[in-house]
């Protein structure tokens, strides 16, 4: 019998603060952000990748965080769900989720709109087939993704107006 | 079943150098592990053989994408968001960022590595055939030095390939070609975005003087590995555009194709789709 591994300690940010817990090098960030950090907003859908429902951002980029060793955690910038809202002010796509119907079972949600931030950090006004294109790794078995396309066309035409 | 945590170790090499000799202290040991959009699927599955990782994320020596006058190279971590984004890759080597932007989501290709998608050697891996019509050349390290190989020599059978233990692939390079050629590419896959391929298909050609001076053309998805259609390529060169003898090399290709059943798609299928891609690249190169 192979001597086991030993859990390691991990520093990271989370939503802006530091953040250091102990995990098995290739637990799944997933996991250690529910179970460890209980930051339950991110969730797990399909847990191979597929579904996007856990998806989160890692100094700055969109990842599965199914798919994200605890290990490579280490010194990043992570960005969840609960990172969002600035006291009790919604983000303008968690608002347009709400105010549209984006959201119905909500699973799929805080991975819907952690892609959504992604891709209008990148594409600040996107056209339809970027919000689908950005979109098309979070899969939705309630809305039919037209609700969701529009809640990101909604929270964008309010950002806009807003500046 | 879900994978017993405590019995995978993981461990980040400060640098290439340390990377490598911990590869060479106890060969075939230790895995690299870049992007992980491959083996923590396996390790959620619980059939994820090997309990020893080299975390190589970090390491700088197999990152960037660098210009020279004769090669692209692009460092084994390139990410396929690196490769979509690249000005230089996306004029003269599109079929390699058409492979990038139809391989899984953002999230996959914000994580996963052009060196993690050759050493995971998936035959329906959509980066290989197009690597393989550009006449890639693969580099290797370890303790003894480098090595490169024509990329379309590495991989040798079913998730078999031409990579010691004790070696890491350091990088791609792509030779730059001055002269125009026609590009062609094509993934069929279930739905257009997140699936992975039935069959994929690369083809690259030279026109001159009405006539296909020279050809290149790769397929995934349809033999234990990658594969290089030499029989088809053989028998179009030369050939005129406008009386090209597209039967001849279609039934070329057929024979040098070995598709499978399985959970994508059907032998019968692929071969249909072969020679249906077939005819669209060379209708492609009258245009």
């Amino acid at each position: 019998m192979p001597e086991p591994a030993r859990k390691i300690r991990v520093s990271c940010v989370v939503n802006g603060a530091a953040a250091s817990f102990e995990a098995y090098p290739m637990a799944r960030l997933l996991d250690v952000l529910r179970e460890e950090l209980k930051l339950t907003g991110t969730k797990e859908g399909c847990g191979e990748g597929e579904c996007g429902a856990c998806s989160i951002e890692l100094d700055g980029q969109l990842v599965n965080s199914c798919l994200v060793p605890a290990l490579q955690a280490e010194g990043t910038r992570i960005r969840t769900i609960e990172g969002l809202a600035i006291g009790d002010n919604l983000h303008a796509l968690q608002q347009a989720f709400i105010t549209h119907g984006g959201a119905q079972c909500g699973i799929c949600t805080p991975g819907m709109i952690l892609a959504a931030v992604n891709l209008l950090a990148q594409h600040p006004q996107p056209d339809g087939a970027q919000i689908r294109e950005g979109l098309s790794g979070n899969l939705c078995r309630c809305t039919g993704y037209m609700k969701i396309f529009e809640s990101v066309v909604a929270a964008v035409r309010q950002t806009e107006s807003r500046a | 079943m879900r994978a017993f945590l405590p019995a995978y170790e993981m461990e980040t090499p400060r640098d290439l150098a340390a990377a490598l000799d911990c590869l060479a202290s106890a060969p075939g040991v230790w895995q690299a592990f870049a992007g992980g959009t491959d083996l923590m699927v396996l390790l959620e599955a619980g059939k994820l053989p090997q309990k020893k990782f080299l975390n190589i994320w970090n390491l700088e020596e197999l990152r960037g994408i660098f210009v020279s006058a004769e090669y692209v190279t692009l460092g084994a971590l390139t990410t396929y968001a690196e490769v979509q984004r690249h000005e230089i890759l996306a004029r003269e080597f599109p079929l390699l960022c058409r492979a990038a932007a139809e391989t899984g989501s953002v999230a996959t290709q914000n994580r996963g590595t052009l060196g993690g998608n050759i050493a995971n050697a998936s035959p329906a891996a959509d980066s290989p055939p197009a690597l393989i019509v550009y006449d890639a050349e693969i580099e290797m390290v370890s303790m003894s030095g480098a090595r490169f190989l024509p990329y379309a020599s590495f991989h040798t059978g079913y998730k078999q390939m031409n990579l010691q233990a004790g070696e890491l692939i350091r990088a791609i390079r792509l030779p730059r070609v001055r002269a125009g050629r026609k590009q062609y590419f094509r993934k069929v896959g279930t739905r257009r975005a997140q699936a992975i391929s039935k069959i994929c298909f690369a083809g690259v050609a030279r026109v001159e003087a009405a006539r296909i001076a020279d050809v290149r053309i790769a397929l995934g998805s349809v033999s234990p590995a990658v594969l290089r259609a030499v029989r088809a390529e053989e028998l179009l060169r030369g050939q005129r555009l406008g009386s090209v003898d597209l039967r001849g090399a279609q039934d070329a290709l057929g024979a040098e194709i070995a598709p499978i059943d399985d959970m994508r798609s059907t032998a019968r299928y692929r071969r249909s789709v072969a020679r249906n891609l077939l005819a669209e690249f060379v209708e492609t190169l009258v245009g």
